[in-house]
C-alpha cells in the first residue's frame, strides 16, 4: 500500500498534542506528594472527568480499529457490544457495586477481594491482573508501531521508543491523574478527528438511506437477508440468520451478562477511574455519566466500518474500497483507510493524532493500573510491608518504569511470535471469565467465603479452558482457536459464539463451585468485618446531593430509557 | 488536583482549531478533492476553535468560583 503523505501542518498538529500531553504531566508533578495522590489521584477528581476517562480507557485504538472492522464484518449488530455489552453493566456498577468499592476504602480491586474474602483470592487476582496489564500495554504498543509503519512508513523501533518515552514521562510525573487527564483529552480528540470522517463517508454513500441500500448489496452477496447489515436484533433469532453467527440468548448471556459485567464491574483498569472520584456520589455517577457518550460512540467507530464495506461493494463517487487480504477483506484497515481516503492534509493530521492518542492512553491506562496493583497488592503485601508512604510512592514510579520496559519487551515478543500473543490473550480470557461470579456472590451473599471464592475462580478458569479445548468455531485451522484436547464435541458457527459460550460456562462453574464450597466450609469473616463490603450488612448510602440530575438512580433511569430507544430505532 | 483540565483542553483545541482554520484559508483548493470538494479544514477548524474557547471560558469561571 502507498504510504500517506503527511504535510507540515499534520506534523505540527501531532507535535502540539505531544507538547500538551507532556505539559500536563509536568504541571501535575508538584501535586504528587503521597502515594494516594499518585495511585488514586488523592480521590479528588470531579465526576464528569472520571466519567469521560472511564469510557476513554476502553476506547483505546485497538478498540476503535476493532469496532470499525466488526462494523464492516457484522454490520450494525456490532452495536450490541455497546448497548447490551456495556451500558447495563455500567449502570449496575454505578448503582450497586460502587458503594462497596468506594465505601470500603479499598485502594484496588484485588484489595477489595482481600477485605471481602482472603489473601489467596487477592493474590490470584493481583498476579494475573498485573501480568495481563503489562501484556495489554505491550500489545497496544506493538499494534501502534505496526499501523504507523503501514500508514506512514515509520520505522518500527522509532514508533515503539517514541510512544514508550512519552507515556513513561507523563505517567511517571503525574501518575493516575496524568493518565485520566490525557484520557479526557484523547476522548475529545477522537470526536474531533472522527466526526468529519463519518460526515464525509456518509455523504459519499448517499446519506443514511443511501448507506442502507448499499448495505443490501453487501448482505445479499454474503447470502443473508437484504437488511441483515442494518438491523441489530431482527436476525438474532438463529445463528445462521446473521453474520455474527450467534442467537440472542447466547449473545445476551455471554456478551451482555458474563463478559460485559466481568469487564466493566471487576476490571481494575476501568474501576480505578471511578475510585479516583472526589466523593461517593461522584464515584457512583462516574459510570453513569460515561454511559451517555458511550451509547453514541458506535456512530464514530462502527458506522465508518459499515460505510467502508458498503462503498467497497457498491462504489461511491470517490471510489473508496477496502484492500483485500487472504481471499477476503482486510477489515482492520477500514478506519485507517477511511482516514487516508477522505481527510485532506490538516484534518488528516488530527485523525492520525487521535489514533496515536488512543494507542498511548491505552498503554498509560494499563501502566497506571499495573503500578497500583504491583505496589499495593504485591509489593506492600508480600515483599516489603510497613515502609513509609514515600517509599511506596517511589516504588510506584519505579513500577512505572519497569512496567513500560517490560511492555516494550512484550511488543517485540508480539512481533516475533504472533501465536504467543494469541495464546496469552486466550489465557487472560480464561482467567477473566469467571470473575464476575465471585464479585456477585461476594457483594450480595454474606455467606460466600474465601475458600469458596478461590476454588470457584480456579475451577471457573479451568472450565473455560476445558470448554475451549473441546469445542471449535467452524473452519478453525489452528489449535489456538479451540479443540486442542483432541476431540471436538461441538462446533460453533463463529469464533464469537464460541467465546460467548466459553464465558458463560466459566461463569456458571465459578458460581456453583463458590456457592457449594462456601456452604460446605465455615465462614472466615465475622459480620462486623464484612460491614461495608456486603450488601445486606451495609447501611444504604445517604444521598449527598439533592439536585435530581445528580442522583445516581435518576441518571440510571435516563440512560436505560435512552439505550432502549436506540435499540428500538435500529431493531 | 490543582490543575483544572478544562484549561489545557481549551488551550489545545483553540490552537488546533485556529491552525486548521488558517490552513483552510490559505491551502490549495485542490487538496479538497478528497473531501468531496468541501473545505473541511476551515469549517471543522472553526468548530474546534469554538469548542476550545468555550472550554477556556468554563475553566476560567471554575477557577474564579473556587
Amino acid at each position: 500500500m502507498q504510504h500517506m503523505q503527511l504535510g507540515l501542518i499534520d506534523y505540527a498538529i501531532m507535535i502540539i498534542y505531544f507538547v500538551f500531553v507532556l505539559g500536563i504531566g509536568w504541571a501535575l508533578k508538584r501535586y504528587m506528594k503521597t502515594s494516594s495522590d499518585f495511585f488514586l489521584s488523592g480521590r479528588s477528581i470531579p465526576a464528569w472527568i472520571t466519567g469521560l476517562a472511564f469510557i476513554s480507557t476502553n476506547l483505546g485504538a485497538l478498540e476503535v480499529i476493532g469496532m470499525g472492522a466488526s462494523g464492516a464484518k457484522y454490520g450494525i449488530a456490532t452495536c450490541h457490544f455497546y448497548w447490551v455489552g456495556a451500558i447495563p453493566a455500567m449502570i449496575f456498577l454505578g448503582l450497586f457495586m460502587m458503594p462497596f468499592y468506594y465505601g470500603s476504602r479499598a485502594r484496588s480491586v484485588p484489595e477489595y477481594l482481600k477485605l471481602r474474602f482472603d489473601e489467596k483470592t487477592r493474590g490470584f487476582n493481583a498476579f494475573s491482573f498485573a501480568v495481563m496489564t503489562i501484556f495489554a500495554s505491550g500489545i497496544s504498543m506493538y499494534a501502534m508501531a505496526l499501523l504507523m509503519r503501514i500508514l506512514l512508513g515509520w520505522n518500527f523501533n522509532f514508533s515503539i521508543f517514541m510512544s514508550a518515552i512519552i507515556v513513561l514521562i507523563y505517567t511517571f510525573l503525574g501518575g493516575l491523574t496524568s493518565a485520566i487527564y490525557n484520557e479526557v483529552l484523547q476522548f475529545f480528540l477522537i470526536v474531533a478527528g472522527f466526526v468529519p470522517l463519518v460526515y464525509l463517508g456518509l455523504k459519499d454513500a448517499g446519506g443514511w438511506a443511501g448507506l442502507q441500500s448499499r448495505l443490501q448489496t453487501v448482505a445479499t452477496a454474503n447470502h443473508f437477508a437484504s437488511d441483515a447489515w442494518s438491523r441489530s436484533w431482527h436476525y438474532m433469532t438463529s445463528p445462521t440468520a446473521n453474520p455474527m453467527g450467534i442467537e440472542w440468548f447466547g449473545m445476551v448471556m455471554g456478551l451482555g451478562f458474563v463478559l460485559s459485567f466481568g469487564y466493566w464491574c471487576t476490571n481494575f483498569l476501568v474501576v480505578q477511574r471511578a475510585m479516583a472520584a472526589n466523593s461517593m456520589s461522584a464515584a457512583r455517577r462516574t459510570p453513569l455519566i460515561g454511559a451517555f457518550p458511550k451509547m453514541f460512540i458506535p456512530m464514530l467507530v462502527i458506522l465508518p466500518g459499515m460505510i467502508a464495506i458498503a462503498l467497497t461493494y457498491q462504489g461511491g463517487v470517490s471510489g473508496f474500497h477496502l484492500p483485500a487480504k487472504d481471499g477476503s477483506f482486510d477489515y482492520d484497515m477500514a478506519i485507517p483507510m477511511m482516514l487516508a481516503h477522505y481527510l485532506p492534509s490538516g484534518l488528516l493530521g488530527l485523525g492520525i493524532t487521535a489514533l496515536m492518542a488512543s494507542f498511548m492512553s491505552g498503554m498509560a491506562g494499563n501502566v497506571t493500573a499495573f503500578n497500583t496493583v504491583w505496589t499495593y497488592d504485591i509489593y506492600q503485601s508480600y515483599i516489603s510491608p510497613n515502609r513509609s508512604d514515600q517509599h511506596y510512592l517511589w516504588m510506584g514510579r519505579m513500577a512505572t518504569i519497569f512496567g513500560i520496559v517490560v511492555s516494550m519487551g512484550a511488543a517485540y515478543l508480539a512481533r516475533n511470535f504472533n501465536n504467543l500473543m494469541d495464546f496469552l490473550q486466550l489465557i487472560f480470557a480464561f482467567v477473566n471469565a469467571p470473575l464476575f461470579a465471585t464479585f456477585l456472590l461476594g457483594m450480595f451473599w454474606r455467606r460466600a467465603n474465601g475458600h469458596g471464592a478461590f476454588l470457584g475462580l480456579v475451577l471457573g478458569t479451568g472450565t473455560a479452558a476445558l470448554h475451549h479445548g473441546l469445542t471449535a468455531p467452524a473452519g478453525a485451522t489452528t489449535l489456538i482457536k479451540g479443540g486442542w484436547l483432541g476431540t471436538v464435541v461441538h462446533t460453533y458457527p463463529s469464533e464469537m459464539a464460541q467465546n460467548f459460550w466459553t464465558a458463560t460456562f466459566a461463569w456458571t462453574a465459578c458460581f456453583v463451585v463458590t456457592s457449594l464450597v462456601s456452604l460446605a466450609t465455615r465462614a472466615n469473616k465475622t459480620d462486623e468485618e464484612l460491614k461495608g463490603l456486603v450488601y445486606s450488612l451495609t447501611p444504604r448510602p445517604k444521598e449527598e446531593v439533592t439536585a435530581w440530575y445528580n442522583k445516581p438512580a435518576t441518571l440510571a433511569v435516563i440512560v436505560l430509557a435512552m439505550t432502549l430507544v436506540l435499540n428500538i430505532i435500529f431493531w | 488536583m490543582g490543575l483544572d483540565i478544562r484549561i489545557p483542553i481549551g488551550l489545545m483545541f483553540s490552537i488546533l482549531g485556529g491552525l486548521l482554520s488558517i490552513y483552510g484559508l490559505v491551502s490549495d483548493k485542490a487538496i479538497y478533492q478528497r473531501s468531496l470538494g468541501i473545505n473541511v479544514n476551515l469549517g471543522w477548524g472553526l468548530v474546534i476553535l469554538a469548542f476550545g474557547v468555550l472550554m477556556l471560558i468554563l475553566g476560567r469561571r471554575g477557577i474564579k468560583s473556587v
